[in-house]
């Protein structure tokens, strides 16, 4: 009998530690794929940072269509995973469903807000780190013009390319600032070819730097950009290294940092974290393969700026805040 | 509007443009004979992906165009199987090959490269370059006509030519040849055919082939001419367009020309809103314009304008007797 009990003992304590070696974070990557040189692969290369570093283990579902979100997320909270971090604005209404159903789960999103007790919500200031890039474009420019190229039309890409405008006005006020969108559907993420076409008609306008916050789109845009010549400006990750010599700089937005900081954390606080220029959550990026086309004044500059933006002096208009641009129509 | 924004719009047109062609005249020759074919999408993208991951395992975009034709026929070939020798429904059979090349690029893509379906970027002669044809350089100085020919025509990468010349080369077989007789009989009354002691089944599978080679090189123009490498879904819905320029054409390879031209045109110009809006005074919607092709096509199916007739034993199996 006392055999038994040291059993059931046993085994009690075995389903207990399962238990808790079962809450493993897990991660839900966007439309795009989190290979996607962009967004989603900064989100992946956070969890792996965080895998390497303790050694754990995390699950992922990568989204193939529209209609698996709430599916994904059900299925995570239930199989016991803690915290659930996704990547995108596209969740934001599915997760304010979902929330609400799983009390015990930590949610975590990343570019929308959803307020729910237990969801954590991450918001960047891309209109931040868009005027610097912008600034430096404007500064790169030789004929004054500088372009922009959005994936989905949205107002998160509207943002990007309201700050980029902005921040290239105050560059030189006399630059012109063609923005395109590639189109209204998810579909546009993930068109390089209409990109690289989006990129080419832009140049034949006189741009010569282009910026792309696109996706997989992106892709197209930069290489069109390196095929006739002309600069580009890499978004999200660093994609300095994809055409050396032609990418001008990347709009880094550290959604690793914010990835790896949810994996990492104890406990979660909830509510609405919002990264900028001040705490490093954007930024631009600098390495060996932009060294030569940012110039000593360039970089001088634009660490200007952002003192600036840090300290308050200049305020960079955020489209969403009234969905309307002072320095670009859409 | 200059010039030169003209020029460079009609460059564009004619750059998005060929794989719509080359698709167009793809789903022509099937469908002639009598063999629908929706698998037009899939079977661009399998090519785009393994023309783009040969050739940068090989550097040599020749070894990609064929490979990106061999995967496009082995599509077809799975088509012609399905839909010829064991008689299923040819629609089923092009949306499972739209499926099946949308999942399975991406699948072998990560397992090869790792990079998450896309392949690495094509770098020197792992792509297409653009050719400048003779006299391009003597002839710029020529006002209206030089700058035309050394932009607009001189310039762009083989396939485009290729895709041209097909035009002609369409008709000729279609119209002037036995084969092309046969192969259209095949599509009308395949029963006639049969008679007359000429393999259906044959014709069949011949017509399904040269789709699956224009297809091919369709795909690999995508990947290795107008892009550098491969990313996930990039045909993004060319297949279908073509299909929609097909049933616009009538189903005739002149008129396929025109139609790819219009679509191709109304993308690039969607490129400008700037220009549309000189034009016409106002902002016209870009979705209206990406649209249009699809808005046309119903058009004319519903008769408004011409009629469209598609070849009369199209979609049915041949049964010799039953």
């Amino acid at each position: 009998m006392s055999l038994m009990k040291h059993f059931l003992g046993a085994a009690a304590t075995l389903a207990l530690g399962t238990g808790v070696a079962l809450a493993d974070p897990a991660i839900i990557f966007d439309l795009g794929g989190k290979f996607d040189k962009s967004f989603n692969e900064a989100a992946f290369n956070g969890a792996q940072q965080w895998a390497q570093e303790t050694g754990g283990s995390y699950k992922e579902i990568e989204m193939q269509s529209e209609a698996q979100r709430e599916q994904a997320l059900r299925r995570l909270a239930e199989t016991g995973s803690n915290p659930v971090v996704m990547t995108g604005f596209a969740f934001g209404s599915v997760l304010a469903e979902v929330a609400g159903d799983y009390p015990e789960t930590d949610f975590v999103i990343v570019d929308a807000v959803v307020e729910q007790p237990n969801v954590t919500s991450i918001v960047f200031k891309e209109h931040e780190g868009s005027y610097l890039v912008g600034y430096m474009a404007a500064q790169a420019s030789q004929n004054n013009t500088v372009g922009f190229i959005g994936g989905m039309d949205i107002p998160l890409i509207r943002r990007f390319a309201c700050g980029y405008a902005q921040g290239a006005k105050a560059a030189n006020p006399d630059t012109t600032v063609i923005a395109n969108m590639t189109g209204t559907t998810p579909a546009a993420w993930n068109d390089p070819v209409k990109g690289a076409e989006l990129t080419k008609a832009q140049i034949s306008q006189g741009a010569d730097v282009v910026y792309a916050a696109a996706g997989g789109t992106g892709v197209g845009v930069l290489q069109a950009a390196a095929d006739e010549g002309k600069l580009s400006v890499g978004v999200d990750s660093n994609q300095n290294g994809l055409h050396p010599g032609s990418v001008l700089t990347s709009m880094m937005k550290r959604v690793d940092v914010a990835v790896y900081e949810a994996f990492s954390a104890d406990e979660l606080a909830g509510g609405v974290q919002v990264l900028g220029l001040s705490n490093d959550g954007v930024g631009y990026a600098m390495d060996e393969n932009n060294a030569e086309l940012v110039s000593e004044e360039m970089q001088a500059a634009v660490e200007g700026v952002k003192a600036e933006i840090i300290a308050g002096n200049i305020e960079v208009h955020d489209y969403m805040s009234d969905e309307s641009c002072p320095a670009l129509s859409f | 509007m200059d010039f030169l924004t003209v020029l460079q719009i009609l460059d564009s047109t004619l750059r998005l443009s060929t794989p719509l062609l080359l698709a167009c005249l793809a789903g022509l020759f099937s469908e002639r004979a009598g063999i629908f074919d929706i698998g037009l999408e899939g079977k661009m993208l399998a090519a785009a992906f393994f023309s783009a991951a040969t050739a940068a395992a090989t550097g040599s975009v020749w070894v990609g165009l064929l490979a990106g034709i061999g995967a496009s026929l082995a599509l077809s070939g799975l088509h012609g199987v399905a839909s010829i020798t064991f008689r299923g429904n040819q629609l089923i059979s092009g949306v499972a090959i739209n499926f099946l090349a949308a999942g399975l690029t991406v699948l072998i893509g990560q397992s090869w490269f790792g990079l998450g379906g896309r392949t690495p970027s094509l770098i020197g002669g792992g792509r297409f370059e653009p050719i400048t044809l003779p006299f391009a350089e003597a002839l710029s100085g020529v006002p209206i006509i030089g700058p035309l020919y050394a932009e607009l025509i001189s310039g762009h990468t083989i396939p485009v030519y290729v895709a041209l010349l097909c035009v002609p080369l369409t008709w000729y077989i279609l119209f002037r040849t036995r084969f092309g007789l046969r192969l259209r009989a095949v599509g009308e009354n395949p029963a006639a055919v049969d008679t007359a002691g000429v393999s259906v089944v044959g014709l069949r599978f011949a017509a399904v082939a040269i789709c699956g080679v224009l297809c091919g090189i369709a795909g690999a123009y995508l990947a290795t001419g107008l892009q550098a490498g491969f990313v996930k879904d990039m045909s993004a819905g060319r297949g279908f367009i073509a299909l929609a320029a097909l049933i616009f054409a009538k189903w005739r390879p002149w008129y396929a020309l025109y139609a790819t031209l219009l679509f191709g045109f109304l993308q690039a110009i969607s490129l400008r809103p700037d220009v549309i809006k000189s034009l016409v005074g106002f902002n016209v919607q870009i979705q209206l314009l990406d649209a249009l092709p699809y808005i046309l096509t119903v058009v004319i199916l519903a008769g408004f304008v011409g009629k469209a007739v598609p070849p009369r034993a199209g979609g049915a199996p041949y049964v010799k007797e039953r």
